[in-house]
């Protein structure tokens, strides 16, 4: 908005309350999305957003929540302004709150730039193709599912899994290989415990990271409805870091299902049509107007890589929220509590991982030329193995045929040593070689995903011959 | 003009008084930013629009002027390999004009109005003409661009141009006055007229095994793909994008991810068509209306889309329509429906869905186009669709089902064991056999229809046989039953499992599917023989021959997997001799 107001409208005039909206009475001149500045009668000050308006009812939410507010005595003051967010290179090593207030204590920031928070979407044909590949040190990720830059690959974990743990180790070890670039990681906590995000900041701190990390905290007991704006404003952060700045921007977000019990919270407060489970019809297009922030713009330098994290309610991936994140994110990683329970760590259950954007980051000259056919093999095996365990649990492992009994033994091996690393930091010819390691177990016929080549170079059978 | 003034702003929607005498679908201006937008309903006075752009900032009482024109696209010489958003803007002007993010309010034509085009006339004076007659061609790369007489026009030919003309100036004049130039617009939400449908009878090449071979689908036909997230609809899209024996594609990237579009952006210009060596982003237009950008220009895009398929079936050309994906459009449907306050069918989707999926999908088919040289021309169409949860009762799959030819169920937990295309054999089906069994038959492939009945009844054993094992473990079957879980074994990963990434299996010939199922086939066969004569499976399974079989895809050369049928045969006739 470049048209200033020429004077303030600030009125007596909200007519109804309802959870966290507000309706505002005999309005003139307000624009949609607009905020609204809300003023208690103890003189507390809110922020509201103009969530529908027609002639004479302006419908506002309000971030903060409705407590204390009356519709007497409060006054409203329409800025004329869309929800902005300042934004500036000294954001590194701060906290914020969920609207991108300092809330560390240290100093207001000197803004470079003041911006909406919604942002606009990238033009299809601007975006640069993602390529980079990043090593995360992780096997299951870089042999399995690579991430490259400029990817969304979320994290959909189960209540009492080790997401956590998972998103901060590769928050540690992420790297782009034989470079040396600036980075930067943006924290953002959703309705989260003080205990969870104190994890992350004792982590980066161990690590000597923290001067490069950009906080943006709302959690538990914060208001629900800034959620809204939580995830908004970091975007926003993270946009102005990565193609102004040129840095290398990641951004973890934790945890998303609670940004979707709030969104869940306005509409039902507003009486719209619920769709799945309560959530509102538009989620998927909401939730997309976060996670397509990720990527790369050609002619700039910087990209945004994301790593949301959810738990999924009752370890439920057809949920309405990772459902729909799947649908939009380039892939996922699934944690399972079966294999957390068998002690793996992380306790990532392959089968239904998935990164799409792989392909772009592997191959010769990225990571080797058998990275494709290595992961495909190892995923055909594991998923006939694990197969197998089930019909072992019915008819008893001596009923199955040599060849079987391999491929048994092929699973839990994969999981003990491939899977499993615990503080490992792995690179990813150490991960080839685990996983060429364990074709040892199958006779070479059955490795039919591998083309001949490539099993007469690295196969251990023929190195050593 | 028509102006009115805003008096309700909600999301996509706004509501606009002082609009009477608008028509439904008139595209209106609204607001100091001319945000474009369409009226989708009219009570009274007022009009109710669906804004396709950010409506962020507008107020109450700002203007709103009718264009008195519906939704249009531009259709002529141009339009090949152009990349487009919904309503039809060229994202990359659009990127020089407003930077690297969409802003708002910007209009840009979807042609270019300068550039000058070499038009050869086919008529000369004196002819007389009637709507979809070919009146000359353009060169648009290496596609005769056939410049025809807009619909419901007719006339005799007083004048015709020839040499280089922009897409404004007419190149053809006829004598009731009227002036042709190449450039045609035509409202997206209205099917562009021809003369009649024909029955589809000829097979859509995608190169697919499993799309081919088993479940085919016709040029004019139509088929579903539906999946949960992470089973490689995408990759089929852009699979059959790539390889499909059409002469133009139209890929409609609606509501999905950025990524994806640069994707098709970077890799299309380098791949080559396998039947022209040409690139084929040439052949190629496509349209996103990415998942952040507006909803309702994303309840456009599918129209648009398909407008443009048929401006080129219109010229006698086969087009294949690739929508990726239609629940996305289904959404933006329902959340424009919302808005408005509609009652609700199922699952909050308008009670309208099913009738508004049907009229999509009939907009595909073989048709005798409008002219009086009687040309054939086809828009096949394939629709993603993506069922919350991959539960396939929700109704987008549902209304789909029912109006399309074939199904591709994509299933996940193939695509967990990463057995792409992950389609599901066993619940997949098409409408088409009957009608491409004559076509296989008079292209050479006679007993197309045996092949393909006994490789589904052994599927369909596998099914029962395996639930056999789960109870009483694989000891307990027969050998003979043993022998075809080997071969389904082999039919799956060998012939239905193709790399979309391979450099010679992503594109499997015709000619290839069929003889790699007549290895398979006949290596069951003569097992069967071979074990009436008491040769024990575990000795057949360890023949070399069954490892060559397994790596048949990777070959190019079709006489190589010919000579495995003498090969099998040799094997087995050497091992019946050892008994």
């Amino acid at each position: 908005m470049t048209n200033v107001p020429l004077y303030t409208k600030e009125a007596k005039a909200i007519s109804y309350v309802s959870g966290p909206l507000i309706f505002i009475q005999n309005v003139k001149g307000v624009s949609y999305g607009e905020i609204v500045r809300i003023i208690l009668p103890t003189g507390e000050e809110r922020t509201g957003q103009v969530l529908d308006i027609s002639k004479d009812i302006a419908v506002t939410q309000v971030y903060e929540g409705t407590s204390g507010i009356d519709n007497k005595e409060t006054r409203v003051r329409f800025t004329g302004e869309p929800p902005k967010v300042r934004v500036s290179i000294d954001m590194l090593g701060r906290i914020f709150d969920g609207v991108g207030k300092p809330r560390d204590g240290g100093p207001e920031l000197i803004e470079e730039a003041n911006l909406d928070i919604n942002g606009m979407p990238i033009n299809p044909s601007a975006r640069d193709k993602p390529a980079d590949f990043i090593q995360t040190g992780m096997s299951t990720i870089d042999g399995l599912n690579t991430l490259v830059r400029g990817q969304k690959l979320p994290i959909f974990s189960g209540a009492g899994l080790p997401a956590n743990k998972l998103a901060a180790q590769i928050a540690r070890q992420a790297r782009v290989l034989g470079e040396e670039e600036k980075f930067a990681v943006i924290f953002v906590a959703m309705g989260i415990t003080y205990k969870e995000a104190s994890f992350y900041m004792r982590d980066f701190e161990k690590t000597g990271a923290l001067e490069r990390v950009v906080f943006f905290m709302n959690l538990a007991d914060d208001p629900t409805i800034e959620r809204i704006a939580t995830p908004r404003c970091a975007l926003t952060a993270a946009e102005f870091l990565a193609f102004e700045h040129g840095l290398q921007v990641l951004v973890i977000m934790t945890d998303m299902i609670n940004y979707c019990e709030a969104l869940r919270e306005i509409s039902t407060a507003r009486e719209e049509v619920p769709g799945r489970r309560g959530y509102p019809g538009y989620m998927y297009t909401d939730l997309a107007s976060i996670y397509e922030r990720a990527g790369r713009i050609k002619g700039k330098k910087g990209s945004i890589t994301q790593i949301p994290i959810l738990t999924m309610p009752d370890d439920d991936i057809t949920h309405p929220v990772p459902d729909l994140t799947g649908y939009i994110t380039e892939g996922q990683i699934v944690l399972s509590r079966d294999l957390f329970r068998r002690g793996a760590d992380p306790p990532v259950d392959a089968l239904p991982c998935l990164s799409r954007l792989m392909n772009l980051g592997i191959g010769p000259g990225k990571t080797r030329e058998d990275h494709r056919n290595v992961a495909d093999q190892l995923y055909a095996s594991y998923a006939y193995g694990r197969d197998l365990r089930r019909l072992v649990a019915i008819v008893g492992e001596e009923a199955l045929t040599e060849l079987d009994k391999k491929y048994l033994k092929f699973a839990d091996e994969f999981e003990r040593q491939f899977i499993t690393q615990g503080d490992e930091n792995r690179s990813i010819e150490r991960t080839f070689d685990i996983g060429w390691e364990l074709f040892t177990m199958l006779p070479e016929e059955e490795l039919k995903r591998i083309k001949r080549e490539y099993i007469q170079k690295y196969h251990p059978a023929f190195r050593k011959g | 003009m028509i102006v009115g003034g805003i008096s309700r702003i909600s999301g996509p929607v706004v509501l606009s008084e002082g609009m009477r005498g608008s028509r439904m679908y008139d595209v209106v201006k609204v607001g100091e930013q001319e945000l474009n937008g369409e009226i989708i309903r009219l009570d009274g006075d007022q009009a109710v629009i669906q804004v396709y752009e950010d409506t962020t900032g507008l107020k109450v009482g700002e203007k709103v002027s009718n264009t008195g024109l519906p939704l249009s696209v531009e259709l002529g010489p141009g339009l090949l390999s152009s990349i487009y958003d919904g309503i039809q803007r060229p994202l990359p002007l659009l990127a020089e004009k407003s930077g690297s993010f969409i802003s708002r309010g910007v209009t840009l034509p979807g042609l270019s109005h300068d550039q000058k085009w070499e038009f050869t006339p086919q008529v000369k004076k004196g002819d007389q003409v009637t709507g979809g007659d070919v009146i000359g061609t353009v060169t648009e790369f290496h596609l005769e661009h056939r410049i025809m007489v807009p619909p419901f026009v007719s006339g005799m030919v007083s004048e015709i141009q020839s040499g280089g003309f922009t897409i404004d100036e007419p190149v053809c004049m006829l004598d009731n006055g009227h002036n042709i130039p190449m450039i045609q617009t035509w409202p997206v939400r209205k099917g562009r007229p021809y003369l009649r449908k024909m029955d589809p009878d000829t097979l859509l090449i995608t190169g697919q095994r499993v799309f081919d071979s088993l479940f085919p689908v016709t040029k004019g036909g139509t088929a579903m793909i539906p999946g949960g997230f992470g089973t490689g609809k995408t990759v089929a899209e852009q699979t059959l994008a790539k390889w499909s024996d059409t002469q133009i594609v139209v890929y409609i990237g609606c509501g999905e991810r950025g990524n994806e579009m640069t994707d098709v952006l970077t890799e299309f210009p380098e791949l080559l068509d396998p039947r022209t060596k040409l690139p084929l982003i040439q052949r190629t237009i496509l349209i996103a209306n990415t998942s952040n950008m507006p909803v309702a220009a994303r309840e456009a895009s599918i129209y648009t889309g398909i407008t443009l398929a048929e401006y080129y079936r219109d010229m006698g050309y086969d087009v294949a329509l690739m929508a990726d994906s239609t629940s996305r459009w289904g959404e933006a449907l329902r959340e424009v429906s919302g808005r408005l306050e509609e009652m609700p069918g199922e699952e909050g989707y308008p009670a309208y869905l099913a009738t508004r999926l049907a009229a999509f999908y009939e907009r595909a088919g073989r048709v005798v186009c409008l002219g009086s040289d009687e040309r054939m021309g086809s828009v096949t169409v394939v629709g993603a669709v993506s069922p919350p949860g991959g539960d396939f009762s929700e109704p987008i799959t549902q209304n789909t089902l029912r109006i399309t030819g074939t199904f591709w169920a994509l299933d996940t937990s193939l695509a967990y064991r990463r057995h792409f295309p992950s389609v599901n054999w066993i619940k997949s089906y098409s409408l088409y056999l009957d009608q491409v069994n004559e076509w296989f038959t008079t292209s050479g492939f006679s007993d197309w229809k045996d092949l393909r009945a006994q490789v589904m009844y052994l599927l369909q054993k596998e099914v029962e046989l395996q639930e056999i094992v789960q109870l009483v473990g694989p000891d307990a079957l027969p050998e003979s039953e043993k022998a075809i879980l080997e071969v389904t074994r082999m039919i799956r990963e060998d012939f239905l499992q193709q790399s979309a990434y391979h450099d010679v299996d992503s594109f499997c010939p015709l000619e290839k599917q069929y003889r790699m199922l007549q290895v398979i086939l006949s290596f069951y066969d003569r097992v069967n023989v071979a074990m009436g004569k008491g040769v024990p499976l575990s000795k057949i399974l360890k023949l070399s021959v069954k490892a060559d079989i397994g790596r048949m895809k990777e070959l190019a050369d079709i006489d190589q997997i010919k000579d495995l049928i003498p090969r099998i045969d040799g094997a087995l006739t050497a091992l019946e001799a050892e008994r």
